[in-house]
């Protein structure tokens, strides 16, 4: 048989035992109206969660974004120091906390979809249900038990159809959702320790640390330079001179040798001074 | 003749359609019993895009059953098996 008229009987025969359980057919719709409530809390709730994992991912993109923006300014501080190790050991960081982000974008993508999904399907129940309503004091309002009978099979029509939907709607939603948390937990535990963060953390605090290093040294240069200065106003012209004379002996050692040894790092160019 | 696309809502489609659906919906079902993702991707999607463009929404305060019901569009085809396979997968 086709797929369409197949699903199509499944709901219906979840219709008709909905209705052949109840007794006097107008407590039924009391019974049926309680359950489309409490299923317009559930969506509602639904909505709620998917939402609270979107915002998560979204903490963790711009977490793992401020990472790899850090990482890149790690990687042009190196190069300026003249360490290219150093630089494509950032770099190197960076393109992981890079790929970890675009699978974050998929995620998100994925549980906005979810979100928008759930959201309509809360609109379309709500309204069914309030038809519902108007329906089931009408029917008590006006018909006997007896009577009732077929009237309340009316009022059933697409309102159990809507519920077996948006039932499943949901229970697709909470298993998504589901999924994308364990590796949402997974991804702030890596992120807790370390492995994906800047190089600035333990255990991988050797790029900021040489960084500091280079500019704690060159610091220090050019407080000594001014000293110099103010104790002899005489030989100003002289030491600047001496300075602008060491940056050109200085260059080749920031020529691309990653096997260089920190010993090189002393003689960057002094931009510091004034 | 009323379709429904689960996760989207009701269609009302011409009975004109039911021709083209079931050629479509045969395609689909050979897909599902084959276990063939690539013929199951392409054939349900233009099923279901024949519903959208052919049918009209039905508005959300409408209490009707549909005559015909169709899984959610982000069903892979193993989903729609089980969903084929087994009244319980269907909550409610």
């Amino acid at each position: 048989m086709s797929i369409m008229k197949r699903m199509g009987l499944i709901f219906r025969s979840k219709a008709n035992k909905a209705l052949d359980r109840a007794e006097d057919p107008r407590e039924t719709l009391d019974y049926s109206y309680t359950k489309q409530l409490e299923l317009l809390q559930k969506v509602r709730r639904g909505v709620a969660d998917v939402a609270t994992s979107r915002k998560r991912v979204e903490l963790q993109m711009t977490q793992l974004q401020q990472q790899g923006d850090k990482l890149h300014g790690q990687a042009q501080k190196g190069l300026a120091a003249g360490r290219e190790d150093l630089a494509r050991e950032a770099l190197t960081r960076r393109s992981a906390v890079t790929a970890q982000v675009e699978g974050l974008q998929t995620q998100h993508a994925q549980l906005q979809g979810e979100e928008e999904k759930l959201t309509l399907a809360s609109q379309r129940l709500q309204a069914k249900v309030e038809a519902f309503r108007t329906r089931k004091e009408t029917i008590k309002a006006t018909y006997t038990a007896a009577e009732a009978q077929t009237k309340i099979g009316e009022a059933f029509s697409g309102i159990s159809e809507e519920m077996s939907d948006v039932g499943l709607a949901v229970q697709r939603a909470e298993d998504k959702t589901a999924s994308m948390q364990a590796r949402a937990g997974a991804i702030d535990e890596l992120v807790a320790s370390g492995a994906l963060d800047d190089a600035s953390q333990e255990p991988n605090s050797d790029i900021e640390r040489e960084l500091a290093a280079i500019s704690a040294g060159s610091d220090v240069d050019s407080e000594l330079a001014a000293l110099k200065d103010q104790l002899e106003p005489g030989s100003k012209p002289e030491a600047i001179e001496g300075a602008a004379t060491t940056p050109p002996a200085a260059t080749p050692t920031a020529a691309p040798t990653a096997a260089d040894p920190p010993a090189a790092t002393d003689a960057p160019p002094r931009e510091g001074q004034p | 003749m009323i379709i429904r696309i689960m996760g989207e809502g009701q269609y009302d489609v011409p009975d004109d359609d039911l021709a083209a659906l079931n050629v479509l919906d045969s395609e689909v079902e050979s897909a599902v019993l084959a276990a063939d993702t690539s013929a199951f991707t392409a054939c349900f999607a233009q099923l279901l895009d024949r519903v959208r463009s052919h049918g009209a929404v039905l508005p959300d305060e409408v209490l009707v059953d549909s005559d015909l019901v169709l899984p959610p569009s982000d069903s892979s085809v193993d989903e729609v098996a089980a969903l084929l396979g087994d009244e319980g997968l269907i909550p409610g």
